[in-house]
């Protein structure tokens, strides 16, 4: 990591919208991918249906600042913690790890616990997204 | 095409206002407007006021006909909801087979009037529960059914032979389908007396839903061989459900829905032709489902367009001559994507409004939705409230009692012909295109798409769209409701019977039915046969599904 790359006046924040799971439904990701690149953000979109072990893979080699998770299939409590264990796995502890979708309230603690910075439920706007990812970025 | 782009020039006529109107429109100029432009839900303009001037060349027996009688405009039955109010029609299906059918018995217990099964993320993308890509789905979405002793269970005391069921599989849907005649025969219904539908539309999925498996070529083989065989087998059963809900949902106008879902249809019997089915033997089976978002009246629009625009092309560009292929029966769901999760109780409002639009717009069955869906699956009485709110309308406010109320209204008529209108501009525009399946190849129905969700993203957060408890309205803090969980006991169980029945099969009978599969699937014979085989010897959706993988190869999006 050479040091001029992690200076954000003169590269912008690189992130990652990545879909695990089996689930489709891409309306969020998307909407979330145009909304960051049109805040000035480099996103790189992973596809659908990824592992969690591609969704690493993917964020490793992009050298993101951030990965932002959709999901809506109610696999949350499976899936989320897995990524996050990679991640430390691979001292990733400096990318910050945002998720959108169906998530109840009841589930976010645990999510938090696991290592997810922020849960954005249904109604979120894209600004307070953007917000957000600016804001706690770490790199 | 030739002969369908003249379409778009319906009542070409120019507006003329009359004497009274320029009047009005006089008068009016100089009061104060509450918004700079006033549009639908679609973002489509609006006007205060319509008159006859709108509707200039408009012709009753053309653009309307009477009910029953091309080219359907009003409704496809003679007196509709006389004979028989809309079937009540509730998408069901959570955990395992056995709790889904504890609350199918429920809900007909209910006075719900047909089925809906949904089932899980696996299901759909062909994986048995116990496959490692499975871990954390299984049950969430859907009900899980991995094999024909699962469907068994999950229609265990049902009457199947007097009841009409729905199931939304589509890249698989051939392989459910075989599923659930195995286990109607075994129950002792026969396969002439099943009525119902497989969604089994799998160009949505590349278009919007995105759960397909296989390449376009061999899916639309699947579909073909499916379509030839309920012509034979099954008269009562609609083999393919033509689907714009799940368009609409990923964020589509309701103009996009409409001509997406119908333009498929098109290429639906177009790719059934060219494999040397007659027309007339498939297209009276075919159904349609819609979506009912929250403009009443666009929606309306949006229904009656789609029979007249259906009609015509079926009979015009198929050249259908039974008049039933010309008939667009349709089932409708309220927008699931309309929805808040805050403030939930507002979903019932919402969903009463949406029902309220399939019934006047002359839906055959409906699906309402729960208040709590934005946080998950249904509760039962979340269910039973939605299931009360059609039972109100149906029953209580008068709307059942004439055909096509709206008819006539200068407003309704003049939005059924910018529908219809702007229908024929997206078939041209995809016609030159190649078709459905090359514009998808192209990326072009999914670009429109993702067009027109964020357009109503950044218009609901710069409050051009308000919606009630989201941008505007908004409470300090939020009552919880009730969520349904469904936990991982599901999975376990279903693992668990998954594995007692690979010990119990006979294995042989199993290898040989998945080889008869196999080299029928490198043919060009239908497969349906050899799935049904490959079902009475309870071989396994992931295990079939393996199978035409290996033959038909993958599907993943391009990048567009």
């Amino acid at each position: 990591m050479t040091r001029w790359k992690n200076d954000s006046r003169i590269l912008p924040l690189r992130v990652l919208v990545a879909k695990p799971g089996l689930d489709g439904h891409d309306r969020g990701a998307k909407i979330v991918a145009r909304a960051l690149r049109d805040a000035g953000m480099e996103v790189i979109y992973t596809g659908l249906r990824q592992t969690p072990e591609q969704i690493v893979r993917a964020a490793l080699d992009e050298d993101v600042a951030a990965i932002g998770i959709s999901i809506l299939s109610g696999a949350h409590n499976t899936i989320l913690p897995r990524i996050c264990q990679l991640m430390r796995e691979h001292q990733m502890d400096d990318v910050l790890v945002v998720v959108g979708g169906i998530i109840p309230d009841d589930d976010i603690p645990a999510l938090k616990q696991a290592g997810v910075s922020e849960v954005f439920q249904p109604g979120a706007s894209t600004e307070t997204i953007v917000d957000f990812i600016r804001t706690h970025a770490r790199r | 095409m030739v002969g369908m782009a003249k379409e778009t020039e319906i009542h070409p006529t120019e507006r003329k206002a009359s004497a009274a109107e320029r009047r009005w429109l006089e008068k009016t100029r100089v009061l104060p407007k509450r918004l700079s432009e006033f549009t639908t839900t679609s973002d489509v303009p609006i006007n205060p006021l319509y008159t006859p001037a709108d509707l200039a060349g408009f012709d009753y027996n053309q653009d309307l006909g009477n009910p029953g009688a091309y080219p359907f405009t009003r409704a496809i039955h003679a007196t509709m909801y006389h004979e028989k109010v809309w079937t009540m029609r509730q998408f069901c299906g959570f955990g395992t087979p056995e709790e889904t059918n504890h609350r199918l018995h429920y809900l007909l217990e209910q006075g719900q009037t047909g089925l809906s099964i949904a089932f899980d993320l696996p299901t759909l993308m062909g994986y048995d529960s116990d496959h490692p890509l499975a871990e954390g789905e299984v049950g969430k979405c859907g009900v899980a059914v991995s094999s024909l002793t699962d469907m068994e269970i999950l229609l265990g005391g049902l009457p199947l032979d007097r009841i009409s069921t729905s199931m939304t599989i589509n890249s698989p849907a051939a392989i459910l389908w075989a599923q659930y005649l195995v286990a109607a025969e075994k129950s002792g219904a026969e396969w002439k007396k099943l009525s119902g539908t497989i969604q089994n539309d799998i160009l949505k999925e590349y278009i919007a839903q995105k759960e397909y498996i296989f390449p376009p070529a061999p899916s639309m083989r699947l579909v073909t061989d499916t379509l030839a065989f309920a012509a034979r087998e099954t008269p009562n059963w609609n083999p393919i459900s033509i689907s714009g809900y799940h368009i609409r949902e990923a964020g589509s106008t309701a103009v996009q829905e409409l001509a997406f879902t119908l333009r498929d249809g098109i290429e639906y019997a177009e790719w059934a032709m060219r494999a040397g089915l007659q027309v007339d033997d498939f297209a009276p089976r075919f159904s349609f489902f819609f979506n009912s978002h929250n403009d009443l009246f666009e929606e309306i629009a949006k229904f009656r367009a789609a029979r007249k625009v259906w009609a015509r092309v079926c009979r015009e560009r198929l050249h259908a001559e039974n008049p039933r292929s010309w008939r667009c029966r349709f089932h409708t769901q309220t927008a699931g994507c309309s929805l808040a999760a805050q403030q939930p109780y507002n979903n019932v409002v919402r969903t009463t409004i949406q029902a309220l639009a399939a019934a006047l717009g002359g839906t055959q069955s409906l699906h309402t939705n729960s208040l709590d869906e934005a946080w998950g699956l249904p509760t039962e009485a979340a269910a039973t409230l939605a299931l009360r709110t059609q039972q109100v309308l149906a029953h209580e406010s008068g709307l059942t009692e004439t055909v096509d109320p709206l008819a006539g209204s200068y407003l309704v008529e003049k939005l059924t012909l910018d529908t219809e209108r702007a229908c024929y501009e997206y078939f041209d525009q995809i016609d030159a295109l190649g078709g459905m399946v090359a514009a998808i190849e192209k990326g072009f129905p999914q670009r429109e798409i993702h067009e027109a969700a964020y357009a109503y993203q950044k218009a609901v957060e710069q409050k051009k769209k308000i919606i009630v408890g989201v941008n505007e309205f908004v409470a300090e803090e939020e009552r919880p409701i009730e969520i349904l969980a469904i936990d991982e006991r599901a999975a376990a169980w279903q693992r668990r019977k998954l594995q007692d029945l690979r010990e119990r099969r006979d294995a042989r009978r199993v290898q040989a039915a998945l080889e008869a599969l196999r080299s029928a699937a490198a043919s060009d014979q239908n497969l349906m046969p050899c799935i049904l085989n490959a079902v009475r010897a309870y071989a396994t959706l992931g295990e079939m599904c393996d199978v035409l993988r290996k033959v038909f190869g993958t599907y993943e999006e391009p990048n567009y």
